[in-house]
């Protein structure tokens, strides 16, 4: 049988505001444990919550950057339940009136774009964090208390690369608004998913899993496709797939049973009695409106459109605002827009993949890689040696003409000097001569090889090859 | 004569006479607390070193105004920097605060001296103070009935003349129900009225912290004290604060007095119904008027509110989990097996029952039946507030059904117990200020008059109260211990 899959997910994105949503403890990540806390944070008894303004008008403008309808009025809620990283035992949460609902995504597979919809964008509070060291568990409080918001779709993504998209577009969004870092790696990003399956044309849902400790977009995608083939296993032999929570194992690539969901779990959610309800006029609104940046999609139109790249190029450099920023840059310093996106869709993120570093931690500039463009397109030096200067521009800094000047990088063109090197490539190589001689056309690449060894990568490519077949004729 | 006889302004010009100094009135608090607390039973902690330290410094410090100087009891369920408070309960045996609650912070503002922390109901549920897990205070009236609850402490210390005044909290009655029963004045300021930042929630929509004094001119000084917008306290209104002691001598003429039917209907004690009815004979002779009017919805008071109330208790108290604070259980196997020991050897009986019948509202499937229907209730009752005071200046009625009643007589019927809130809850349910000032005896038992105001509107009601204390003796009258 041919099943359908469905996936919905459930994404939770923390806020980078200076302070937490319910106290004046500072909410960034990476402090010593218990330091970013005040008695508000630790639920001593007699505290109270008070709102923290920022974070509602950061939650409005990601719920605006993915086209949520936003509450007149919103309300909080506890949703209660006892774990020892929940201080107060209930999670300060919207369950009725949420900031942001009815929005929508739009990403491209296979080159087809799909609208996922939203379905809700609320705020809560994060909880604190536990460590289980044999027999004892460790509570750090460091994170309860900061903003978070909890986006979650509709179940209209069909196929784990939609998942994977949608969470890469949703990414992308959510950094051009600059509410939230969205680092994985950090815990600011979280997602859970979840997915059923169903014989193609049954209207009905199946019965869902729900997966967790998904750490990374790759896992996510991983996860659902273990998921729809273990699902699609259990109903063809004859099985039913159970409502339960599995966790992703990412040595074995497979999903774990976690536990089995015996209904829906009760919350008894309840209007906060501590905090008055939100109410957000259309001023306020069309305030946090006009702070959204150009975002993804319309940077990507803008930049086929005005700047004439390739569909595949404008996609990947408006993934990250921090990329797109420094191409747009790198174009004003005067680089080609092809160029440039070259550079910073090719050699950039290698580099920064191989040293596990940020592009803002890095020596690059704008300025100096469009330094760098300008002297491979006048021919001063070649890509070759452009790849010596980019490794040079990243690691260490300065400029591109001092640096190729400095260390003498300067691409020989001259036909005088270039013949000298041919020839001395082809007294040494008689037998590649020979090769040529009887067709096969690779002994050039060899020769070639062997004139930019003997010139430091100085020599112009183009300049040699025209020289070479010219100079092989004549022996 | 006690120095506590005195009223607070009594009080100050004897202290700038050198009548008396500073350390001679917090003298006088530990002495008679030595005295007659053996008794009484009011208070949980002392702070005698700490106190008489204080007291030293206020004398030294040439500060003045009327609190200054002038001891003071605080509610166990008011959070006290270093000061151990326990809500009353097992499960805080241990607790010392790291902070203060903005009505203390107000208080050391104002210059009081806080001897110590006064006995309750464990979480401030009850009406006798009996479920208090450390202590049963006595009403210095007759140490064998209840000085009412849930501020029992807090009533019958100022009764025994221990303090001159005291904080207690109100979340169904528990301010004026045990002023009425003690004999002494107590206030339930408008929801908001006063910060809650500090105080230990029990219900969180319902509590409000107020003054409990001996004279009506003491109560509004003490409440001008401690109210005001709270940047700690989003449910803290921000209204001008009023000199409350300053509007108290505008007499009663013209005053419309409302007296809704159902409050002096059954269930209330025929001498109850006989000292109101004088009250407002009084209030006539000084130019009032009064009707009687109808408050249809408040007969679903009490079930409304034990539904509200407990549901946000439930989750208010689920904290105490043994997990960074108070009492922990030992020998516990898993987490499981830690919050159900901690929790079942911490709390009390009554404790556990509101938390399970909370629980129960708040659940899936029965949320829209007990819960949000208790809500709706909630909004008709402080409506029928809201219309009578429309074409009233107060509202007013006894404050209890029964004077105090005896220890231990109806401990085991929570649900009788429950019903001598009736005439209190629904002030608590409106958000609406209420007093209790003493208004007669009967077998040696105070009896309490309740006035009932508009929404931040204290000031009329400290009129009346004034007014009505001023024409009478009750007030006067001190229990022989």
């Amino acid at each position: 049988m041919q099943f359908e899959t469905v996936i919905g997910l459930e994404v939770h994105v923390e806020l980078k505001t200076n302070s937490k949503i319910f106290s004046s403890a500072p909410a960034h990540f990476g402090a010593e444990p218990n330091t970013n806390t005040t008695v508000i944070d630790l639920g001593y008894p007699g505290v109270l919550p008070v709102m923290n303004e920022k974070a509602v008008e950061f939650a409005m403008k990601a719920a605006m950057a993915i086209n949520c309808e936003i509450a007149e009025e919103s309300i909080w809620d506890r949703k209660n339940y006892f774990y020892p990283d929940n201080p107060k035992a209930y999670q300060i949460s919207q369950n009725d009136k949420p900031i942001g609902e009815h929005g929508w995504v739009e990403i491209e597979v296979n080159g087809e774009t799909k609208r996922i919809g939203i379905t809700r964008l609320h705020l809560e509070e994060d909880a604190g964090k536990l460590t289980h060291a044999g027999k004892h568990s460790l509570c750090d409080y460091n994170r309860q208390g900061t903003p978070l918001v909890e986006i979650v779709s509709e179940p209209d993504i069909r196929t784990p690369e939609e998942a994977y998209a949608f969470l890469e577009k949703l990414k992308a969004i959510i950094q051009y608004t600059e509410v939230s870092d969205c680092k994985m790696e950090e815990g600011s990003l979280r997602c859970d998913a979840n997915i059923s399956i169903r014989p193609f044309g049954q209207k009905e849902f199946g019965t869902r899993t729900e997966l967790k400790n998904l750490n990374s977009f790759n896992f996510v995608r991983k996860g659902l496709e273990y998921e729809e083939k273990r699902q699609a296993e259990v109903i063809s032999s004859g099985g039913k797939v159970e409502q339960e929570t599995r966790r992703f194992d990412e040595s074995t690539g497979k999903t774990i049973l976690m536990r089995v969901k015996e209904g829906s779990d009760d919350y008894r959610y309840f209007p906060e009695p501590d905090l008055l309800p939100v109410y957000i006029d259309n001023e306020w609104k069309e305030r946090v409106r006009a702070s959204i940046p150009e975002l993804p999609d319309a940077r990507k139109k803008r930049y086929m459109e005005e700047l004439g790249l390739p569909a595949h190029d404008a996609k990947i450099l408006t993934m990250s605002k921090d990329i797109a920023d420094f191409f747009e840059a790198t174009v004003a310093a005067g680089a080609g827009a092809k160029q440039a996106s070259n550079w910073l869709m090719g050699e950039v993120p290698a580099y920064l993949n191989a040293e596990n570093k940020e592009l803002a931690e890095t020596q690059l500039t704008p300025e100096n890689l469009a330094g760098m463009i300008s002297l491979l397109e006048n021919g001063t030096i070649s890509s070759k040696i452009a790849k010596t200067v980019f490794k040079e521009l990243i690691e260490t800094g300065g400029d591109a003409e001092t640096i190729v000047k400095e260390k003498g990088l300067v691409q020989i063109s001259d036909e005088s000097a270039l013949l000298k090197f041919v020839n001395d490539a082809l007294d040494a190589n008689p037998q590649s001569i020979a090769d040529f001689k009887e067709g096969k056309k690779k002994a050039v690449g060899f020769l070639v090889g062997q004139i930019m060894k003997a010139s430091k990568g100085q020599a112009n490519p183009q300049a040699i090859n025209k020289l070479l077949l010219e100079e092989i004729q004549k022996r | 004569m006690s120095l506590f006889d005195h009223k607070l302004t009594e009080i100050q010009s004897m202290l700038q006479k050198k009548e008396i100094a500073i350390p001679d009135l917090v003298d006088e608090s530990f002495k008679r607390i030595a005295a007659v607390d053996g008794d009484v039973q009011a208070f949980l902690t002392l702070d005698e070193e700490n106190a008489r330290k204080q007291a030293e410094e206020a004398q030294q410090s040439g500060k003045t105004g009327v609190l200054h100087g002038v001891p003071i009891g605080v509610k166990d369920n008011i959070v006290t920097k270093g000061l151990r408070t326990t809500a009353a309960s097992q499960i805080l045996y241990n607790f010392d605060p790291i902070y203060d609650a903005t009505v203390v912070n107000k208080l050391r503002d104002a210059g009081t001296i806080t001897v110590g922390k006064l006995n309750m109901d464990e979480f401030a549920m009850g009406s006798s103070t009996e479920n208090s897990s450390y202590q049963k205070t006595r009403n210095p009236w007759n140490l064998n009935h209840v000085p009412g609850g849930s501020s029992g402490g807090s009533a019958a210390a100022v009764a025994a003349g221990e303090v001159p005044f005291s904080l207690g909290s109100d979340t169904g009655g528990s301010i004026r129900q045990p002023a009425s029963f003690c004999g002494v004045v107590g206030m339930k300021p408008t929801y908001g009225r006063v910060s809650r930042f500090g105080l230990i929630a029990f219900a969180s929509s319902l509590d409000q912290i107020g003054p409990i004094t001996r004279n009506v001119e003491d109560n509004a000084h003490l409440l001008e004290a401690i109210v005001g917008v709270d940047p700690y306290d989003s449910t803290s209104a921000n209204v001008p604060a009023e000199k409350f002691s300053e509007n108290l001598n505008g007499g009663v003429k013209g005053l419309r007095i409302a007296v809704p039917k159902e409050y002096l209907g059954a269930g209330v004690s025929e001498e109850v119904k006989q000292s109101v009815l004088d009250a407002l004979q009084v209030l006539e002779g000084l130019g009032a008027t009064w009707e009687e009017v109808s408050l249809p919805h408040s007969k679903y008071g009490v079930a409304t509110y034990y539904l509200l109330a407990s549901s946000e208790a439930s989750s208010n108290l689920a904290r105490f989990d043994g997990i960074r604070y108070g009492y922990r259980a030992e020998n516990a196997e898993n987490l499981i097996d830690l919050y159900k020991k901690t929790r079942a050897e911490g709390f009390g009986d009554e404790v556990k029952r509101r938390i399970m019948l909370g629980t129960f509202a708040l659940s899936s499937g029965y949320y829209d039946a007990y819960y949000k229907k208790a809500q709706q209730v909630r909004t008709l009752i402080k409506k029928d507030f809201e219309d009578v005071l429309e074409s009233y200046d107060v509202i007013i009625g006894p404050t209890t059904p029964t004077p105090a009643f005896k220890i231990g007589e109806i401990i085991d019927d929570p649900l009788t117990m429950y019903a001598n809130d009736i005439l209190t809850i629904p002030v608590n349910l409106a958000g609406v200020p209420g007093i209790s000032v003493p208004c007669g005896f009967t077998n040696g038992l105070p009896l309490g008059l309740q006035i009932i105001g508009r929404h931040f509107d204290e000031k009329t009601v400290y009129r009346v109260a004034h007014a009505y204390e001023q024409a009478t003796d009750f007030h006067k009258q001190k229990p022989q211990l």
